[in-house]
């Protein structure tokens, strides 16, 4: 089945073009790997495919909402997204920050204080999510993963800023996405752990220049 | 209304947490009020006649403080995409935001009047009287200052911008505010001033209705 279909979409910050011409199509419970240097795109991509950004010109449509349409509000509440910057409110701890964004979304909050635990947080849920490091902010983002239980996953430099616990982490976690039917996409500049099988989407420039199973 | 009731807990508990509206705003708009009488001179008629003209310049100070400092809520990139990818209606956001403030602004807003009794000289039966004119003012405030923050948020120079932008718009509710706590001192006509508050209040709700999601994607 058809999870995410692109057709010649651009998307383009004023007259500068962030993607060229993107066709793509990803399949359901497969892992995708996008590489390139720097500016390739690759986060633009994954935004696009969130619903964070619009297309100038081109079609698309991922798990069945239209991109180019106001639809895209509705696709976000659908998709789990994992950057590489701080989430959600500093003030708040990660269960405030976790409990939020349940109950404003419908997910189920008696998941959150398994996820917190699941990703090392249980001691430090009551905190303030500014007091944390880098690498724990984003565990938090993960623990929100597991609570919401996306039908697609982007992730953005998913082991950046974490520790080899933290990476072996996001690895399990891959394999648990996969194993449960969920798509997964995620950018990187290396390698990744050795136990995850992905289908590579190379970029440069704004285009994809190779995408092989 | 479950939403919006959401929206706003989570900005007055971020809000309880860093004490910025207690230990920052209050103390700003508490001295700025001082200041005012300090620069009227001691004669207390005078005081009492410039009194509502002053508490609502200073209230508007307090309203930009405040406007600003919940438009950086979700000012970061990571917490803005967070947030973003949540989904949560635009109306929902722009009237939980907007209840939030006009909480803060209110509690400050009463602190503030009390003040203008104390250092003023305004009668304490005008200041009461005054008291739901000044909630109405602090309404239409805030669902304005929502609005102009989420506009001023989307620049490098938020800080300097939101003035520029909030001030010209804050102007009729100054005027019909002033007007009114005015009139009650005097016990000249308030009504007209009072539907131009609840006129402007009006307006402003069904812009952010209709707008602020637009904002919220530019």
């Amino acid at each position: 089945m058809t999870v995410a279909s692109l057709c010649d979409v651009v998307v383009a910050t004023g007259s500068f073009p962030l993607l060229s011409g993107v066709n793509l199509t990803l399949e359901s419970g497969m892992t995708y790997l996008i590489t390139g240097p720097n500016g390739a795109g690759k986060t633009s991509l994954l935004r696009l495919l969130a619903g964070l950004e619009v297309p100038s010109r081109g079609s698309g449509a991922v798990l069945g909402f239209d991109i180019c349409s106001a639809e895209r509000r509705e696709l976000r509440r659908h998709v789990g997204w994992l950057g590489h910057e701080t989430s959600f409110y500093p003030d708040l701890s990660p269960t405030e920050n976790l409990l939020f964004a349940a109950r404003t979304t419908g997910a189920d909050a008696d998941f959150i204080p398994s996820a917190l635990e699941r990703v090392g947080l249980a001691h430090r849920a009551k905190v303030p999510l500014k007091s944390l490091s880098a690498g724990q902010q984003r565990r938090v983002s993960l623990a929100w993963l597991l609570v919401r239980r996306p039908q697609l996953w982007l992730l953005d430099e998913p082991f950046a800023s974490l520790d080899d616990e933290g990476r072996d982490l996001i690895s399990q976690l891959i394999a648990a996405a996969q194993s449960s039917g969920a798509t997964v996409v995620l950018t990187s500049h290396g390698a990744l752990p050795a136990k995850t099988n992905a289908s590579s989407i190379v970029m440069v420039g704004g285009r994809i220049v190779e995408s092989a199973s | 209304m479950r939403l919006v009731l959401l929206v706003a807990q989570k900005d007055l508990l971020i809000e309880r947490r860093s004490r910025v509206l207690l230990w920052q705003v209050a103390p700003f708009g508490l001295m700025t009020l001082v200041l005012c009488g300090l620069a009227v001179g001691p004669n207390a008629s005078t005081q009492a006649k410039l009194a509502p003209g002053l508490f609502y310049i200073v209230m508007t100070l307090v309203a930009l403080l405040v406007i600003n400092r919940t438009s950086q809520l979700e000012s970061s990139r990571g917490t803005a995409t967070s947030v973003q990818i949540l989904g949560i209606d635009p109306g929902a956001v722009f009237l939980g935001k907007g209840l939030a403030m006009f909480i803060q602004l209110s509690i400050v807003g009463t602190a503030l009047l009390a003040g203008t009794t104390v250092l003023l000289h305004v009668p304490l039966h005008a200041a009461i009287l005054t008291l739901p004119v000044l909630l109405l003012a602090t309404a239409t405030l805030s669902l304005a200052g929502v609005l102009y923050g989420r506009i001023a948020a989307s620049s490098a120079n938020a800080g300097t911008l939101l003035p520029a932008l909030a001030l010209p718009a804050f102007a009729p509710v100054l005027i019909a505010g002033e007007r009114a706590f005015s009139s009650l001192i005097t016990s000249g006509p308030l009504a007209r001033w009072v539907w131009l508050l609840g006129v402007a209040l009006g307006a402003y709700a069904c812009v952010g209705l209709l707008l602020y999601g637009a904002l919220e994607e530019s």
